[in-house]
């Protein structure tokens, strides 16, 4: 049966792996932000070749489980020769995965913007790089804040699926937790309770975003 | 690169797909009607239940889906529930996904205009013929791109129960890399299926999108 001393005594080593869940969620939103960016950017240029590119990229990325995606990066990256820590690998693979989805949330949120916006900022003789930064981007980045907290969260929880490829995050910690006490539910319910409180942390650091920059 | 594997291991990849696919149809089916119950009695409920739902809600969007099947296939045992990795697996996603699928009908029944429900309640029509014949007809209409989109979700999201050792695609692969050492080219096939099978079943929705909500609009 469920014993509260045993479930209680699994969070010490849980805490100490949950600072490495929290690096690789944060790092990999960082990376993705950036990357995603640029692929917004792309997908939103003139050129042809730019678009297909982001199209392609997004529709790979989306297409694909993450899990596959770590895998293939764990098995692909050694054969075409480069040699790096099998964290910052996971990291890069997490970030690029969410580059798809915060480029699209970029995208939709510049879209949604009404037309209006740019055209006023024209009459009155804007150049287009301050209309840019100063009308688009500060307004879709408000629109966009809360899909990106979203984003955050389910980064959280996609990083549990890097315990597969050996990393030790707050998933791999719980099962080899479990393989030493033998108590398995104890164990995976106090992971579910962590990844639960930085969740319910992220979403309350949302709510708190979304009202500074409510107009 | 050596496709040469494909001939000899397509039998197990077929039934690993196989697998996949019937882990995805009844896992959505089976989430969407739990999604359903839920939202309803969250709806109808007394408010004890409704908060209790909305923990529920929180606790299974707070965590992952791996540490979720953990407690099921792992922790269940301790509790009396023991399942087979397939039955687990299928359990784990339909739990997994009815928040979602909570959430969205829930957003469904608020985009119903309360004046179409008033006015159903106004003719003398029960609350189950309201629900039956007003809210979820009307709802499904601005529901659905969304319930498309999370069911596409929920196709990527099969791969994960290759590690409560659910022989599906994912798990054939593996074994079938172990089997030859071929990681790298197993996991790019593995890829490319996966991104063909989800792009094919997007396609697909968004065709089925328009023609069920042109089909509503019109009847409505």
């Amino acid at each position: 049966m469920f014993s509260i001393p045993v479930f209680l005594s699994s969070f010490e080593p849980l805490f100490w792996a949950a600072r490495f869940t929290l690096l690789i969620s944060v790092l990999g939103i960082v990376l993705g932000l950036v990357v995603g960016a640029l692929i917004c950017a792309a997908a939103l240029s003139r050129t042809r070749w730019l678009r297909w590119f982001a199209a392609l990229w997004v529709s790979f990325l989306r297409g694909v489980p993450l899990l596959v995606q770590l895998l293939l990066a764990y098995y692909l990256l050694p054969v075409i020769g480069i040699n790096v820590p099998a964290m910052v690998a996971a990291v890069v693979t997490v970030g690029i995965c969410s580059s798809a989805y915060v480029s699209e949330i970029w995208r939709g949120a510049i879209i949604a913007l009404p037309k209006g916006q740019s055209e006023a900022a024209t009459a009155i003789g804007m150049k287009p790089r301050d209309i840019w930064t100063r009308v688009i981007l500060p307004q879709a980045f408000r629109y966009s804040l809360p899909a990106l907290v979203n984003e955050l969260i389910l980064l959280v929880k996609a990083s549990s699926l890097v315990s597969v490829v050996g990393i030790l995050e707050v998933t791999r910690a719980s099962q080899a937790q479990a393989a030493t006490t033998f108590r398995p539910l104890e164990v995976y319910i106090a992971a579910a309770c962590i990844y639960l409180v930085i969740n319910l942390c992220f979403a309350a650091l949302g709510r708190y975003l979304e009202h500074r920059t409510a107009v | 690169m050596d496709l040469s594997i494909l001939l000899q291991y397509w039998p197990i990849l077929l039934n690993g797909f196989e697998l996949t696919i019937l882990c995805w149809v009844l896992g959505t089916i089976f989430s969407m009607i739990l999604g359903l119950i839920i939202s309803l009695a969250q709806r109808y409920g007394p408010r004890p239940l409704g908060w209790l739902i909305q923990a529920y809600i929180e606790v299974i969007r707070g965590t992952p889906f791996l540490v979720q099947l953990f407690v099921l296939y792992y922790g269940g045992p301790l509790l009396g529930l023991r399942l087979d990795a397939l039955p687990a697996g299928l359990l784990g996603l339909s739990v997994y996904g009815s928040p979602y699928f909570a959430e969205i009908f829930r957003a469904g029944y608020l985009s119903v205009p309360v004046g179409q429900i008033e006015a159903a309640r106004a003719i003398g029509m029960s609350e189950i013929t309201i629900v039956r014949r007003i809210l979820l007809p009307l709802s499904l209409v601005s529901a659905l791109p969304a319930l498309v989109n999370f069911s596409i979700i929920l196709t990527k999201e099969t791969v994960i129960l290759s590690i409560i050792t659910v022989p599906e695609l994912m798990y054939s692969v593996q074994r079938m890399s172990t089997e030859t050492f071929r990681y790298l080219e197993a996991n790019f096939i593995l890829a490319l299926f996966f991104w063909l099978l989800v792009e094919t079943i997007s396609r697909a929705g968004r065709w089925l999108e328009t023609r069920i909500t042109r089909h509503l609009i019109e009847r409505a």
